[in-house]
């Protein structure tokens, strides 16, 4: 929303979240670029030898992005502890999977480096699978996990969603392989729960997510000078100056 | 700000002789025309040039249902699957393929879905496209290679959907560079650039794809190439600009007569190579000139055309050349109105080089 309090304090926006002190490197605009970032962070995490892995997280489409391929190679070449996750939803915003890839298996297209299906609508399923990558990953370097699941809405705001799909198929995916509806199902089965019980939880969830929009809307825009901050290191580098800033000096430390 | 027709005023182009860089001019004035937007000029230029050339292909990134501007409505069903198509998410990919189309002696017409992912792509647009003619010996080329793409800030883009990328082609000899300010520029400009024989660039004012209206004859035309346009004609300063910035500057222009300034206004229309007697002509009779716009000011092809005139005219100048520009920032979120170069930053400039 590009307020102050914001994870990237207003200057990220929709697609550029972060957070440092949970290790979340953050969304990326130009979708593939985050997947040699991905083999980098390993890089550094098996140098530091500190047990710890990387999830670069891509999706069907960026999946045909060469640099994809090429921090592959990287990571199998050097066993670094990468884990890279392909969130298939079968759709690269309008274009469909077999539109785009000669192959839509891509959890085999690492071909040196092993893969695993993972049923992306299974939460049980999705963290079974991460464990065991994490395993994977520090002991023998790069796995790919391909998640089966499925987008709902249109890809961005400008982006309906049924220009290229039938609204049919997509209530069939929300009636049959909703990941939500599955384990309630499965709690309401197994008399974990009531259903009142999960109703309040659902009130109290809402009422969470509606709370932090509020706050959200009522924290600050950042302030102007915030335009010029951070695009160097501070104090090493370049400022700007002048009445509208146009002109631009280097200050040396 | 609301904006309305930009102006499609032709002022005579009697200003010079001959133009070397130009490419030929097709009759735009006869037949009908037809007020509709830019992604509707720039569609019928590609029904035009896939109709008229049979070895014309329209391809890029869900470009098959119409594109994400329409800009691509009704190919694929007109022309048929084989001309028209998705490729899959790879802008390098994209080019690269375009490039080995064009090899072939097609018409190679390549969508980027925004410029601010033209550059993964970029290592085939400079090292392989613009060089290929010059290292074969003219025994290969691509000239039928055009890339087109969308570019400028829209008001909520942010860093990736609002950049101006202009300048970075603008430093390779070897591609064609060009940027149409409305729906009548566009649809000719788009078809003479498919039809030049050397690898072109075609940046599109995404801001104006549905806000610019004006009337597009319906026929095949062309607009000359390298031959910049004066918009408007005055005596007090030149400015020079191109795109969805001349609207801006239009304005500035027309608050800048209240206080009996008389400012000529330069469409470039195309940066590399660009039409440099027009604009010197120009600054010759007004002697003060100011150049905006939206990519960041430092190294921006702004800096070019200044370097340029103050070559060729620097006795004559009254003032130094001036440049609004956007700041030496990654394209801001929420600070965008700060960051561009607003109406008010051109006029606070004019009058700045005026009063010099």
């Amino acid at each position: 929303m590009g307020r102050q309090a914001g994870c990237s304090k207003g200057k990220g926006g929709s697609m550029h979240f972060y957070k440092k002190d949970s290790n979340f490197y953050g969304g990326h605009g130009i979708v593939g670029a985050q997947v040699p970032l991905g083999c980098g962070l390993a890089f550094a995490q098996k140098y530091s030898k500190d047990e710890t892995v990387t999830f670069a997280l891509y999706g069907d489409g960026a999946a045909n992005q060469g640099q994809l391929f090429e921090a592959l190679n990287i990571s199998a070449l050097w066993d670094l502890p990468a884990i890279l996750v392909c969130e298939n939803n079968h759709y690269g915003m309008g274009t469909a999977e077999w539109r785009a890839a000669k192959s839509p298996a891509y959890y085999k297209r690492g071909d040196y480096v092993p893969g695993l299906k993972v049923d992306g609508m299974d939460a049980f399923a999705v963290k079974q699978a991460c464990k065991f990558a994490k395993e994977h990953a520090m002991k023998n370097g790069p796995i790919i996990l391909e998640m089966d699941t499925y987008r709902y809405h249109g890809h961005s705001m400008s982006d309906p969603g049924s220009t290229y799909r039938t609204r049919d198929e997509i209530s069939g995916v929300r009636q049959e392989r909703d990941p939500i509806e599955r384990v309630r199902k499965l709690i309401l089965s197994h008399d974990l729960a009531t259903e009142k019980e999960l109703k309040d939880i659902e009130k109290e969830v809402r009422k969470e997510v509606d709370d932090a929009i509020a706050q959200a809307k009522e924290s600050p825009m950042p302030e102007p000078s915030e335009l010029f901050t951070n695009v160097y290191a501070k104090g090493l580098g370049v400022e700007s100056f002048g009445a509208d800033r146009k002109e631009v000096r280097a200050t040396l430390p | 700000m609301a904006l309305r027709n930009i102006m499609g005023k032709r002022v005579g182009i009697g200003l010079m002789g001959s133009r070397a860089l130009s490419t030929a001019t097709c009759d735009v004035e006869s037949g009908s025309a037809k007020s509709i937007n830019l992604y509707s000029a720039i569609n019928q230029a590609l029904h035009v040039a896939l109709e008229t050339d049979p070895r014309a292909f329209v391809f890029g990134e869900d470009v098959s249902f119409g594109g994400v501007f329409r800009c691509t409505t009704g190919l694929a069903d007109r022309f048929g699957k084989a001309r028209v198509f998705n490729t899959p998410l790879c802008e390098q990919g994209i080019v690269g393929f375009g490039i080995g189309l064009a090899a072939m002696g097609n018409r190679a017409i390549a969508e980027i879905q925004f410029a601010d992912y033209i550059y993964p792509a970029f290592d085939q647009i400079v090292n392989e496209a613009a060089k290929f003619r010059y290292r074969s010996g003219n025994q290969f080329n691509c000239g039928g290679l055009t890339i087109r793409a969308p570019y400028g800030a829209v008001g909520h883009g942010g860093h990736y959907h609002s950049q101006s990328p202009e300048a970075f082609f603008c430093h390779v000899p070897g591609i064609k560079v060009v940027i149409p300010r409305s729906p009548r520029q566009a649809k000719g400009l788009l078809l003479s650039c498919i039809r030049d024989p050397n690898p072109v660039v075609f940046f599109e004012p995404k801001w104006l794809y549905r806000l610019a209206v004006e009337e597009v004859p319906e026929h095949d035309y062309m607009l000359p190439l390298s031959e910049a346009e004066v918009i408007r004609q005055g005596s007090d300063i030149t400015l020079v600009g191109w795109g969805a910035q001349l609207s801006i500057m239009e304005q500035a222009c027309i608050e800048a007569e209240k206080d009996g300034i008389s400012c000529e206004l330069i469409d470039l229309k195309t940066l590399i190579p660009w039409d440099k007697e027009t604009v010197e002509a120009s600054v010759r009779k007004t002697g003060r000139v100011l150049i905006s716009h939206e990519a960041p000011v430092t190294g921006g092809f702004g800096a070019e055309i200044s370097a340029s005139i103050v070559e060729c005219c620097f006795l004559r100048l009254e003032a130094p050349v001036a440049r609004v520009c956007g700041l030496d920032t990654p394209f801001p979120l929420v600070f965008e109105p700060f960051y561009m170069p607003t109406k008010n930053k051109i006029l606070d400039a004019i009058k700045a080089t005026v009063n010099y």
